[in-house]
């Protein structure tokens, strides 16, 4: 069983701290990193591939240090966010190099097998700078599986994917996670990891959020309060309805509408709806005000 | 050596319209020298100034920049290193195969027209002095500006530095900076096979293949040491 461990990891930039104090251990399966964007998702990938040394803490992929280890690539996959690819090759040419760099015993069968999988065989032979963004990403993804690594890590693997692909890639990660490889992939993008995988570590600022199964952290996530602004037909009336509601727990009321406190996301959008009909009060716009998911995350960090 | 890393270097580095840039200073070296003999003016009036003063001096050490600030260079500037170091492959073997693509290509861009250039001024004897010359210059750039390639993000700015500040300037007027440089060491080797007034070495031949040889080692070994601690920024950093 391979594990990637961080134990008490930090990353610093100067002034800046990047990653604080992070604790984890990823065993097999698909494990999505989440967070909004600078939060140092890409900071902590990279000091996992080897990339950039902890300034604190220790990394190890499969017990050995991955900084200045380039034997940790022979267990390891990286599909960095940055997308360049040489784009002068073939994909077949790009893939078939990659099993060569790493001394495959049959590094054709091994390109053929890693095309196939993310289902690029019909178009190997074309150059890769003439590929859609999705196309170039699997072939990265690809070049990344050639070696079969144990561990699989990918930065915003679903970046400018259109949703058959998206699905397509999620699939495949899921077939890896489930054969027993630890898939690890970033994403700030909520919606992405409730559809991949079962766990989830939620960093916000550098730090280690929220861990563990995804379903839970979700419930946290939206059994929180949630501000509505709203607008009707008739403010006054639906705002001494919606008080009579449970899971309402405030209103206030000003010129430019309602703003709503809703202690439950699901309950108070099912309510909503029913409370106007009976009412009689034709409501103009619902408008979510504090769905940015940093707010979502910050929610997370003070709980 | 790495023949797959020699082989994606090689084509990256003819796939790229910065390849070009190797043409035009070969071609003027020739073209000038063709010039000269045309004219009627005795070689001597003209020679050294061609073939030193822009072959030597601009000529090979640009185009060595170009394409030893390239192999690797280049690939770190747009993240394709990347795919090249997610392998399991001891760091030297990716330096050596860059220094050899390098290396290769810039002695057969640079000391092929220093010869032709070299035997259309005077004799075959003189062509070939300034190839072996420009061939152990070529190598020693190469090396040096490999390594400026993992020491910056700006390797080219810093290679013109050297190239115009260092040996343009300073060794003209403190001789002991000569000691340090690679200009001086081809100039001096190919002065020793060719023995004509064109050219005047101004370091002792011994020296001069010595110190482009510690030169080529050193930098070479400390490539190897940057590239093993090589790390990726991330795109918002």
């Amino acid at each position: 069983m391979t594990t990637v461990e961080l134990s008490n990891v930090s990353r610093w930039y100067g002034n800046v701290v990047a990653v604080n104090d992070i604790t984890m251990t990823l065993g097999p399966g698909v494990t999505g990193l989440l967070g909004p964007n600078g939060a140092g998702k890409t900071t902590l990938l990279h000091m996992m591939a080897g990339f950039l040394p902890p300034s604190r803490g220790e990394v190890r992929v499969a017990g050995a240090p991955a900084w200045r280890n380039p034997s940790v690539y022979r267990i390891l996959g990286l599909v960095s966010e940055r997308e360049a690819v040489h784009g002068f090759l073939t994909a077949w040419e790009f893939v078939l190099a990659n099993a060569k760099l790493h001394r495959l015993p049959n590094p054709e069968a091994a390109a053929r097998r890693a095309l196939g999988l993310v289902e690029m065989t019909g178009a190997q032979d074309r150059r890769i700078d003439q590929y859609s963004k999705g196309m170039r990403q699997r072939t990265r993804v690809a070049a990344a599986l050639v070696h079969d690594p144990e561990v699989l890590v990918l930065d915003e693997p679903f970046n400018g994917m259109d949703p058959r692909q998206r699905l397509q890639m999620m699939d495949l990660l899921h077939q890896l996670g489930d054969s027993g490889r630890t898939i690890l992939f970033s994403s700030h993008i909520l919606e992405e990891v409730e559809q991949v995988s079962g766990t989830v570590q939620v960093i916000v600022a550098g730090r280690l959020a929220a861990s563990g199964d995804y379903r839970s952290i979700r419930r946290m996530m939206t059994h929180r309060p949630h501000v509505f602004s709203v607008h009707s037909s008739d403010d006054r009336r639906l705002a001494v309805a919606l008080m009579g509601q449970a899971s309402v727990t405030g209103v206030e009321l000003s010129g430019a509408g309602l703003t709503v406190q809703a202690g439950d996301y699901g309950t108070f959008t099912r309510t909503l709806p029913k409370v106007a009909l009976a009412e009689g009060i034709r409501v103009r716009r619902v408008l979510p005000s504090d769905e940015s998911l940093e707010s979502v995350f910050s929610y997370l960090v003070a709980s | 050596m790495n023949p797959t890393i020699a082989w994606i270097t090689a084509r990256g580095l003819f796939g790229r319209r910065r390849f070009l840039l190797l043409f035009p200073l070969p071609v003027l070296v020739i073209g000038l020298v063709a010039l000269g003999r045309a004219s009627g003016v005795s070689n001597s009036d003209w020679g050294p100034a061609v073939l030193v003063g822009l072959g030597v001096a601009v000529m090979l050490p640009i185009v060595a920049l170009v394409v030893g600030a390239g192999v690797l260079g280049s690939e770190i500037e747009d993240g394709t290193a990347v795919h090249i170091l997610t392998k399991p492959l001891p760091r030297r073997e990716i330096i050596l195969a860059k220094l050899v693509v390098a290396a290769a290509i810039t002695v057969v861009s640079t000391a092929v027209p220093m010869f032709v250039a070299g035997a259309l001024t005077d004799s075959v004897r003189l062509g070939a002095g300034l190839a072996a010359g420009t061939a152990l210059g070529a190598v020693t750039y190469s090396a040096l500006f490999l390594l400026l390639s993992l020491l910056s993000r700006r390797p080219v700015l810093l290679g013109l530095a050297y190239i115009m500040i260092w040996e343009g300037l300073l060794t003209n007027l403190l001789s002991g900076t000569r000691v340090l440089s690679v200009q001086q060491y081809t100039i001096s080797v190919a002065d020793s096979v060719a023995h004509t007034s064109m050219l005047t070495g101004r370091v002792s031949v011994p020296l001069a293949v010595v110190m482009a040889a510690i030169l080529t080692v050193a930098s070479t070994v400390l490539a190897i040491d940057r590239l093993r601690s090589f790390t990726l920024t991330g795109e918002t950093s």
